[in-house]
C-alpha cells in the first residue's frame, strides 16, 4: 500500500497504526492495517450514499402521506391488506439482518470463509423468502381489485414498498455476488471491505422496512 | 402502433415537419460524421481511446465534461436566437416557427442549458481543480467519477438523438404534469425528456457523493477546512446540495415515467393523483439547483479576484459562512416558485421572507470581494472582467430577485417575460460568466498554453453587452404583461422591445463564434503562450504549484500545508519549487472501459425506453449489470508510477522553472510569460 490514503497514515504513525473505529460501520480486525485504509473512504463513501438514498425514500413515504385519501373509489388498506403477512415479512427481514450479523462477525473475529459465507446464504434465503412474501402480498392485492393503477394511493404505495423490494433484490444480488467472490478470492481486502458495505445497506433496508410496517401497514389498518 | 423490434419507432419519427427541424437534424448529423472524420484524419482514435475514454484521471474527465458542455451550449444558443426571431417575426402573424416546434425550443433549450451546459461545465471545472487545491493526486472514487460522465454524456446523447429522431417534449424545463401527462402529450417528448434528465441526475448524484468524500477525506496534510480555498469550499456546498437535492428529481421523474408506462395516478387529473406533488418535489430540487449552479461561480470569483489584485481574499471566514448559510437557506424557500398555486397568505409570507434572507449573504460575497479589490494591484484581465460585470449585474438581478419573492409582486409577474429576465439575469453573470471566468483563468494550467488575450476580450464584451441588450427588455416586456413562452402576440407595443432583444441574441451568438475563432487562435499560437511552468498569474492555492498539465499523479511529493494561500507565502518565503532529495512510487488507479460501456449502454437503454422497444431496454440494464458485476471481479485495478518514471517526468519540469525567465505581473498577458511569476520586493 503505497501512500493512497497519506492523511490516514500520518495518522496511524500518532496512533501506533490500531485505531480500531476509524471508520463508520463495523471495523475489521484491529490489526488489519491494509483493510482498514481502504475501508474508511469507501465505508463513509457508502453512509454519504444512504444518505442520499434515505432522500427517495423519505419522497415516496411524503408522497405516500398525502395520497391517504386518494382512493378514488376503489379498494383501502382494509379491504387489501393482511397483517399477518406483513409481520411475517416484517420478521424475516429482522431475522436475516440478525444473520447478517452473524456473517459479519464471523468475517471480523473467526476470518473464517466458511463460516461467513455459511450466513450470508442464510441471509440471502431470508431475503428471498421475504421477496416471495411481497410477490405474494402484490398478487394477493392485484386480485382483489387493488392494482398500481387503480388510484393515487394505491399507485403510491406499490411504488413505495416496490422501491424497497427492488432494493432487496439488489442486496439479494449483491449476496450472490459476494458468495462467488468469497469462494473465488476468500477474505481478501476487497472482499472485506464490500462485505462492510453490504452489510450497512442491508441493515438500512431493514429500518427502511421497519418504516413502511410501521407507516404503511400498521397505520393503515389502525380503526 | 408498436412492434416488437422497433417498438413505435416508424418513419414518422423522422424530423421532416419543419424545415429547420429537418436543417438542425442535418446539422447534428453532419457534426457526428465531421468529428468521426476529423479523428481518422489525425489518426487519433487510439489516443483517443487511451489517453480520454477509458481515463480515470480527474483532469481528463473535467475537460471532457466541459467539451460536452460546449458543444450543448452551442446548440441551447442556437435555439435561443430562433426563439427570439420568432417573437419578432410573430407580431400579428404566424412567423416562422409553428407553436409546437416553438414549445420545442423553449423546452430543450432550458433542458439543456441547466442539466447539459450548466452542470458538466461546473462539475467539470470542479473535476479538474478541486483535487489539485486541496493538495490530492485523485478524487475519491475515480472510476464512479468516469461512469457520472458516462450517465451525464448518455443523457446529452439523448438529447441530441431527440433532435433527428422524433420530438422532444413541449412541456418546458420543468415539465409539469398534468400537461405531460399521456393524455396531453401522447407522443414520445416527454419520454426523451424524462429519461434524458433521470439519467443525468444519477450522474449529478454520483458526483456529489463523490466529491464531498473526495474534500472530507483526501485533503493534504494540514489543509483543515478553514484553510480550503474558497472554490473548494463551494465545492464542498455544491457537493451536499446534489447529494440531497437530486434524488428528489429522481423521484419526480420517475413517478411521471410510471404514470405515463404503467398508467399509475401520481399526478393525473382522475383517479387520485395529485400535481401539486410533483411541483414539490420538483422545486425541492430546482430551488437547491439555482445555487448548485450559482455557488461555483461564486468560487470561481472568489479565486480570480484575490489573485489578480494581488490581495489575501478579504473576509476569508465570512465568505465561508455566507457559503454555508447560503447552502443552507436554499432548502427552505422552494415553495416560492408556486406562490399562485393556492395555498394560503401565510404560507406565500414565511417562504417569501425566507426567500428574502438570502440576500444577505449574498450581500456579504458581494462586499467582501469588493474590499478584496480594494488597494488591490488590479489587473482588468479577461477573469477579473467577468468578475466585475457580474458583481455589477448581478446585483441588479439580486434586487428583482427580491422583489419576485414578495408574494404580491409575484402575482403580477409571475409567467411573464420579467421572471425571464430575472433568473437569466441571475444565471448568465452568476453562472455562465463564472464558468467563462474560471475557463479563462484555469485554461493555461490545463492546457499548458494561455488563450488569446484580445479575443477574449472581444468574447467578453459580446456576452456582456450582448446580456444586457437581450435581457433589459424583457423586463419591461414582462411589466408591461407579456406572457413568456409566447410563440404570436397582437400587442404592438412589445415590438420595439422584441427587437432590441432579438439584436442582443445576435451579440451573444457572435460571442460563440469569437469563442470558437479564439480557441482556434490559441491552439495555433501555442508555442508562444506555453505557460509549462504552471504559474502564468502569480497564483495563490496548490494547483498552480505544479506544471502545466499537471503530472497524471499531480504532486510528486504530497504538499504540506501551513497555512491559507499555501503556495503564494511559500512563493514570499522561497518555500517554493525545492527539489525533493528522493521519490517514492505512486500508485494510480489503472484505465478501465467501464465508464464508456456505461456511457453507450445507458444511451441505448434511454433511447429503448423512450421508444417502447422493450428488448432493448432489458437487454441494456442486463448489460449494465453484467460489467458491474464484471469489474468487480477485477483485482489489477491499480498501477503504480515508478519512481524513475517520476523523475525523468519532474527532470523535464524542473529544469523549466530553473531556466525560464519570471516576469512581473504586469506582464502576465504578454508573450513574456512562460509561467513563473516573479516576486515582487516587499
Ligand atoms: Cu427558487
Amino acid at each position: 500500500m503505497i501512500q493512497a490514503s497519506p492523511s490516514v497514515a500520518a495518522r496511524n504513525i500518532g496512533r501506533g497504526g490500531q485505531d480500531p473505529s476509524r471508520h463508520p460501520g463495523l471495523n475489521l480486525h484491529p490489526h488489519d492495517g491494509e483493510a482498514h485504509e481502504e475501508a474508511e473512504e469507501l465505508v463513509f463513501g457508502f453512509w454519504v450514499f444512504l444518505m442520499s438514498d434515505l432522500i427517495i425514500f423519505s419522497m415516496l413515504f411524503a408522497t405516500y402521506g398525502t395520497m391517504l385519501d386518494a382512493l378514488a373509489g376503489g379498494p383501502g388498506p382494509h379491504q387489501l391488506f393482511e397483517l399477518s403477512s406483513a409481520a411475517m415479512e416484517t420478521a424475516v427481514l429482522l431475522v436475516s439482518s440478525f444473520t447478517f450479523g452473524m456473517a459479519s462477525l464471523a468475517m471480523k473475529y473467526r476470518q473464517s470463509v466458511g463460516q461467513t459465507s455459511f450466513w450470508l446464504a442464510v441471509t440471502l434465503v431470508l431475503g428471498l423468502i421475504f421477496l416471495g412474501l411481497e410477490l405474494h402480498d402484490f398478487a394477493d392485492m392485484i386480485a382483489k381489485g387493488g392494482t398500481p393503477s387503480r388510484s393515487g394511493w394505491l399507485s403510491a404505495c406499490f411504488a413505495l414498498i416496490g422501491t424497497h423490494g427492488l432494493h432487496v433484490t439488489t442486496g439479494c444480488l449483491w449476496i450472490a455476488v459476494m458468495l462467488v467472490q468469497l469462494k473465488v478470492f476468500g477474505l481478501d481486502t476487497g472482499v472485506k471491505t464490500r462485505l462492510l458495505r453490504l452489510g450497512l445497506f442491508w441493515h438500512f433496508l431493514d429500518i427502511v422496512w421497519v418504516g413502511i410496517f410501521s407507516v404503511v401497514y400498521l397505520l393503515g389498518l389502525a380503526p | 402502433m408498436t412492434s416488437f423490434l422497433f417498438g413505435k419507432l416508424g418513419y414518422g419519427a423522422l424530423p421532416f415537419y419543419s424545415a429547420i427541424a429537418t436543417v438542425a437534424a442535418s446539422m447534428v448529423v453532419l457534426g457526428a460524421i465531421g468529428v468521426v472524420a476529423f479523428i481518422t484524419y489525425l489518426r487519433g482514435w487510439k489516443a483517443l481511446w487511451t489517453d480520454w475514454l477509458t481515463s480515470v484521471d480527474h483532469k481528463r474527465i473535467g475537460i471532457m465534461y466541459i467539451v460536452v458542455s460546449f458543444v450543448m451550449l452551442a446548440r441551447a444558443l442556437a435555439e435561443a436566437m430562433l426563439m427570439r426571431a420568432q417573437q419578432v417575426a410573430g407580431y400579428q402573424s404566424p412567423g416562422f416557427l409553428p407553436p409546437e416546434h416553438f414549445a420545442q425550443l423553449f423546452t430543450t433549450h432550458g433542458t439543456i442549458m441547466i442539466f447539459f451546459m450548466a452542470m458538466p461545465f461546473l462539475i467539470g471545472l470542479y473535476n479538474f481543480v478541486m483535487p489539485l487545491q486541496i493538495g490530492a493526486r485523485d478524487v475519491s472514487y475515480p472510476l464512479m467519477n468516469s461512469v457520472s460522465l458516462a450517465f451525464t454524456t448518455a443523457g446529452a446523447m439523448l438529447m441530441m438523438v431527440s433532435l433527428c429522431i422524433g420530438k422532444f417534449s413541449t412541456g418546458g424545463w420543468s415539465g409539469y404534469p398534468p400537461y405531460t401527462e399521456l393524455a396531453f402529450s401522447p407522443d414520445v417528448g416527454v419520454d426523451y425528456w424524462i429519461w434524458a434528465l433521470t439519467l443525468s441526475s444519477i450522474g449529478n448524484t454520483m458526483t456529489g457523493v463523490n466529491f464531498a468524500v473526495t474534500i472530507y477525506k483526501k485533503r493534504a496534510p494540514g489543509m483543515h477546512l478553514f484553510r480550503m480555498p474558497l472554490f473548494a469550499w463551494t465545492a464542498l456546498c455544491v457537493s451536499i446540495l446534489m447529494i440531497f437535492a437530486m434524488p428528489p428529481l429522481t423521484v419526480a421523474t420517475l413517478m411521471l415515467a410510471m404514470d405515463r408506462y404503467l398508467d399509475m395516478h401520481f399526478f393525473t387529473n382522475t383517479d387520485g393523483g395529485n400535481m401539486m406533488n410533483y411541483i414539490n418535489m420538483f422545486w425541492l430540487f430546482g430551488h437547491p439547483e439555482v445555487y448548485i449552479l450559482i455557488l461555483p461561480a461564486f468560487g470561481v470569483y472568489s479565486e480570480t479576484v484575490s489573485t489578480f489584485s494581488s490581495k489575501t481574499l478579504y473576509g476569508y471566514t465570512s465568505l465561508v459562512w455566507a457559503t454555508i448559510s447560503i447552502a443552507v437557506l436554499s432548502f427552505t424557500v422552494w415553495l416560492h416558485h408556486f406562490f399562485t398555486m393556492g395555498q394560503n397568505g401565510n404560507v406565500n409570507a414565511v417562504f417569501g421572507i425566507a426567500t428574502m434572507l438570502i440576500a444577505i449573504p449574498t450581500g456579504v460575497k458581494i462586499f467582501n470581494w469588493t474590499l478584496t479589490m480594494f488597494r488591490g494591484r488590479i489587473r482588468m484581465t479577461v477573469p477579473m472582467l467577468y468578475a466585475s460585470a457580474f458583481m455589477i449585474l448581478f446585483a441588479i438581478g439580486g434586487s428583482t430577485g427580491v422583489m419576485l419573492a414578495n408574494p404580491g409582486f409575484d402575482y403580477q409577474a409571475h409567467n411573464t417575460l420579467f421572471l425571464v429576465a430575472h433568473f437569466h439575469n441571475m444565471l448568465i453573470p452568476g453562472l455562465l460568466f463564472g464558468m467563462l471566468s474560471g475557463y479563462h483563468y484555469w485554461f493555461p494550467k490545463a492546457f499548458g498554453f494561455r488563450l488569446h488575450e484580445g479575443w477574449g476580450r472581444t468574447t467578453f464584451w459580446c456576452w456582456c453587452l450582448g446580456f444586457i441588450f437581450a435581457f433589459m427588455p424583457l423586463y419591461a416586456l414582462g411589466a408591461l404583461g407579456m406572457p413568456r413562452r409566447s410563440q404570436e402576440y397582437f400587442e404592438g407595443a412589445y415590438l420595439p422591445y422584441a427587437i432590441v432583444a432579438m439584436f442582443g441574441a445576435l451579440i451573444i451568438g457572435f460571442a460563440m463564434v469569437a469563442m470558437i475563432v479564439q480557441l482556434y487562435v490559441s491552439i495555433k499560437d501555442r508555442a508562444a503562450t506555453n505557460v509549462f511552468v504552471g504559474d502564468p498569474w502569480d497564483g495563490r492555492t496548490l494547483e498552480w504549484s505544479v506544471s502545466a498539465p499537471p503530472p497524471e499523479y499531480n504532486f510528486a511529493i504530497l504538499p504540506e500545508v501551513g497555512g491559507r494561500d499555501t503556495f503564494f507565502a511559500d512563493k514570499r518565503h522561497g518555500r517554493a519549487y525545492r527539489i525533493p532529495q528522493h521519490y517514492e512510487p505512486i500508485e494510480m488507479p489503472a484505465n478501465s472501459p467501464l465508464g464508456f460501456i456505461v456511457c453507450v449502454d445507458m444511451g441505448v437503454t434511454g433511447f429503448a425506453l423512450t421508444w417502447h422497444i422493450w428488448w432493448l431496454t432489458i437487454g441494456g440494464l442486463l448489460v449494465f449489470a453484467i460489467a458491474i458485476i464484471a469489474r468487480s471481479f477485477n483485482r489489477h485495478t491499480k498501477r503504480i508510477i515508478s519512481t524513475a518514471e517520476i523523475r525523468e517526468t519532474e527532470k523535464r519540469w524542473i529544469e523549466a522553472f530553473q531556466f525560464e525567465p519570471a516576469i512581473p505581473v504586469e506582464d502576465e498577458v504578454t508573450n513574456l510569460n512562460r509561467g513563473l511569476a516573479r516576486i515582487p520586493a516587499e
